[in-house]
């Protein structure tokens, strides 16, 4: 029976770890290098639990090699390939110069595969580093083989690295969940070590557990699920959450642009998405050029980027207000229909110069990988936006309240002709509002060429979005469209697990067009007369 | 009485109009029918097929003329009225299929076989008699326009922000139409339609009909559309336009009038929607999109806003320009001439080509009193 020789097989990496003749341990590794040259799938399985037994120090290294096909054998020699190309004998560990003649890979079948795995358990278990222990416990924990019992319990008297205990205990708790002769009041302290786990696997070990357990198990395992089921609810909420406050940084920095430029001059800039656009492709052009020519400098690219962007999105921005808005004063429908072809030319050169399908924008270092808070999985990246969301709104609060150019840009949005009456220039204020609030969508573009795709069509995928938050949030108020672009990227990602993507995005368009029906202006609208002009 | 009505209401250049449209309804499709395929005089299938196409657009162009050149309201979203009045039409044209499509069931069509519904959804009730169908094509836009009317015109929700809504509106259309699980045909569309009324959709003749049948409903619609303006209901839309809080403290119920106003624009560019299927042979969920809006409305601003001539002019030549252009070496350059249209139209000739030649004539002329209808350049 399988379980009883790997039990033996174990337990004789014991008996061998505590001491044996090195003489019969020579012997006997001989004897399972021979087998490897008998080019026979039994013969192999054997070699494979006599160098278990006779505790080799070459054993791990060599099993390893044969699960991996780089274990070579021919003419009495064994020969082990390393990963990187180079040949190390088996016997002796030493390296060899060439590769010796006449050898080919010992083959494997499931058989032998099965004994390696076996193999490799138990040799984790004993295995000097203490995280390597931890990994060869997690495997039997989903394993969950009984013949291991013993060997852990050993190994658990003996632990002294906590995580590793832990690690060891919890496999024990699994074994003893499905072990149906295991005493009753181990099996209720396994059920609580699985509690104490609480992730998805505890879960389904907690499930294994066979029909004919005490009602007090059963009880025990009932509650047990409650309450894991209970906390990974909590954590999923939390992680769409998390997703939830991601997207609404990402839609604050597409929109808050565009709530300044029409807080300010009373026109949607249609062209708004190809600003985040033009600011992606800046971040590309910026890549390229440390690419090509300062490959060192990747990591700082972004830093390089970021106020490139601003420059080049403000510099269009500013540019298509002296050119074309300027002389639609008081006209905002057809200032919104001449900024859609503004778009649509944009749109086209951008995809002329580049071409239309997607270009390559990398990661610095510091923006990749994730990381594990409780149960929720961040990406380095996600977080880092946020971060440059809050420090751009904060610039922008600062820019607005503390700033000379703040203050006559908030004295236009309240009522334009008595700021132009008390001497501020207006017109030149448009352009510096349209430059800033272009220029923003620009920094939004180095953002977004992280998590999105660069394509001429970026802008369109974010202009409906930005509009309803600016329409949302009403114009008075910065802090409105915070509010506003975080309250619709929650409400998206809570609705999605339950509606869907596509139905959650239609039931947020419906309520923002009901919502507009109850507060015409946003949450947080000018009031006054001069605004109704 | 609504022959005074309507003709009362007239000025040489509708006349003009519709003594265009009547004769291109006859003669074209009697050129089609009746003349030999080699002769000069003919026109194609295709090519008549590619105007009944334009006409379309030109109705929807007049609607949304209605609308925005005599009303104020910038919608962005009257596409989503075109392409509801459009699946109507689909709906139908899918249930005449029956069992001749690709798995031939005689219920349920293709795409529904093919997604594994085993039966018809209640909505699908009802479109395999032409005059529901013909119904439907009325009533949903015309619906769909009066809820939202209602709601967006009690709250004098307007300018820039009702724009934004109507295209929040038409794009969270574009989105559910295109789930395949809303029973519409999902992304694919409704097409491969096999019959109309009993004759085969893709026979010469009935191309032909259907070219006359959207002469005659563009006819229908502009003298419609021309009795509203000019009557005194109509005074009051325009009223609306150039001065609205004014008009209110005047005592007029706004908000009435324009409901009525969008409403009636509603059918009559789901009518417009209606005779576009079957002539294209598809409707597919990316009408909805918004950026096709956006470009009804550049048909309209080109053509001259305010003048119902101008708008279904600026449609037929704009779409026109956009085949030229699209097939052969400047195909590239097609968008950079579209937004290059918009920018020019907005800047310089904010009357349309119409307004602008109007405006020439009138200059050449002694100084006189201006024509009915006649809009003057406000918001």
């Amino acid at each position: 029976m399988p379980s009883v020789i790997r039990l033996l097989r174990l337990l004789a990496v014991i008996a061998t770890v505590l001491g044996a003749p090195a003489v019969a341990r020579a012997q006997n590794a001989e004897d399972a290098f021979a087998r490897f040259n008998a080019d026979s799938f039994s013969d192999t399985a054997r070699a494979i639990d006599i160098l278990i037994q006779s505790a080799h120090p070459n054993a791990a290294v060599i099993i390893e090699a044969l699960a991996d096909g780089r274990l070579l054998a021919g003419g009495g020699a064994v020969v082990v390939k390393t990963k990187a190309g180079s040949f190390v004998d088996a016997r002796s560990g030493q390296a060899l110069a060439a590769e010796p003649a006449g050898l080919s890979a010992v083959r494997l079948n499931n058989n032998v595969r099965r004994v390696i795995q076996g193999a490799l358990g138990g040799l984790g278990l004993l295995n000097p580093d203490p995280a390597r222990r931890a990994a060869a416990a997690e495997a039997v924990f989903r394993a969950r083989d009984l013949s291991v019992l013993p060997v852990l319990e050993a190994a658990i008297a003996k632990e002294t690295d906590a995580r590793a205990r832990t690690a060891l205990r919890q496999a024990q708790a699994a074994i003893l969940i499905v072990k149906t002769d295991a005493p009753p009041f181990d099996r209720i302290a396994a059920v609580d070590v699985l509690r104490e786990r609480g992730d998805q696997d505890a879960l389904a070990t907690l499930r294994a557990l066979p029909g004919d357990a005490s009602p007090a198990l059963k009880e025990a395992q009932a509650r047990a699920i409650t309450d894991i089921e209970g906390k990974l609810a909590l954590w999923r909420a939390g992680q769409n959450l998390w997703y939830g406050l991601s997207l609404g940084s990402v839609l604050l920095l597409a929109a808050i642009g565009l709530a300044i430029t029409f807080g300010v001059m009373g026109v949607i800039n249609m062209a708004h998405g190809e600003m985040v656009m033009l600011g992606a492709y800046t971040t590309f052009l910026v890549q390229e050029v440390i690419r090509a020519r300062f490959p060192g400098l990747f990591d700082y690219s972004l830093a390089i980027a970021i106020p490139s962007a601003f420059l080049v999105a403000g510099a269009v921005g500013i540019a298509i207000e002296r050119g074309v808005i300027r002389f639609l004063y008081g006209r905002p429908l057809e200032t919104l229909l001449a900024t859609w072809g503004i778009s649509l030319i944009l749109q086209q050169a951008v995809r002329t110069a580049f071409g239309p399908t997607n270009r390559e924008v990398g990661a610095p270092s510091f923006m990749s990988g994730a990381f594990e808070l409780g149960g929720l999985a961040i990406t380095w990246n996600r977080l880092w936006i946020i971060v440059f969301a809050a420090l751009v709104f904060l610039a922008l609060l600062a820019i607005l309240k503390l700033t000379p150019m703040g203050l006559q840009m908030r004295a236009v949005t309240q009522n334009r002709r008595m700021a132009s009456a008390m001497g501020i220039r207006t017109g030149r204020i448009d352009a510096l509002t349209f430059g800033l609030g272009s220029g923003v969508a620009g920094l939004a573009g180095v953002a977004l060429s992280q998590i999105d795709n660069v394509s001429p069509n970026l802008g369109q995928s974010y202009i409906i979005d930005s509009f309803m938050v600016v329409v949302f949030g009403g114009v008075g108020n910065l802090w409105g469209t915070l509010i506003s672009a975080m309250t619709l990227g929650v409400a998206n990602k809570l609705l999605e697990p339950y509606a869907g993507a596509v139905l959650g995005k239609i039931a947020l368009l419906v309520f923002i067009i009901l919502f507009i029906q109850k507060r015409p202006r946003g949450l947080f609208a000018l009031k006054g007369r001069a605004v109704e002009a | 009485m609504i022959t005074r009505f309507l003709i009362s209401n007239m000025d040489r250049r509708g006349l003009a109009f519709l003594a265009l449209i009547a004769a291109i309804g006859v003669l074209v499709p009697l050129s089609n029918l009746l003349m030999p395929a080699g002769s000069p005089v003919h026109v194609s299938t295709a090519t008549m097929s590619l105007w009944g196409k334009y006409l379309c657009y030109a109705l929807l162009a007049i609607s949304l003329d209605l609308v925005w050149g005599y009303c104020g309201i910038l919608s962005l979203g009257h596409g989503a009225f075109f392409a509801l009045g459009g699946y109507a039409m689909g709906m139908y044209l899918m249930r005449q299929i029956g069992s001749r499509g690709v798995y031939g069931n005689p219920i349920l069509p293709d795409f529904m076989v093919f997604l594994n519904w085993q039966e018809l959804p209640w909505y699908w009730y009802g479109f395999s008699s032409f005059p529901f169908a013909m119904l439907m094509v009325l009533l949903v836009p015309g619906l769909l326009a009066f809820v939202f009317g209602w709601f967006a015109f009690r709250s004098r929700v307007t300018g820039v922000y009702l724009s934004i809504i109507t295209q929040a509106l038409t794009y969270a259309l574009l989105l559910a139409f295109f789930r395949n699980d809303m029973g519409f045909g999902g992304n694919n569309g409704l097409t491969d339609f096999k019959d109309i009324v009993g004759f085969n959709v893709q026979a010469q003749t009935t191309r032909a009909a259907l070219f006359a049948m959207t002469c005659v409903m563009l006819i229908a619609g502009f003298l419609i559309a021309r009795g509203i303006v000019g009557s005194k209901l109509g005074k009051v839309v325009i009223a609306i336009r150039d001065a609205e809080s004014r008009t209110r403290f005047l005592g007029y119920r706004v908000d009435h009038f324009k409901l009525f106003v969008f409403t009636v624009s509603a059918c009559m560019a789901g009518v417009a929607g209606a005779l576009y299927v079957p002539q294209v042979g598809i409707i597919n969920p990316s009408e909805f999109a918004p950026a096709n809006s956006i470009e009804t409305v550049i048909w309209v601003a080109v053509g001259g806003r305010g003048t119902l001539v101008g708008a279904a002019l600026g449609a037929v030549v704009v779409n026109w320009a956009k085949t030229m252009f699209t097939s052969g070496w400047m195909a590239p350059y097609w968008l950079f001439a579209l937004g290059a249209v918009f920018v020019f139209v907005t800047l310089f000739m904010p009357k349309g080509v119409l307004g602008t030649v109007q405006g020439w004539w009138e200059k050449r002329r002694k100084p006189q009193p201006e024509p009915n209808g006649e809009p003057a350049p406000a918001e």
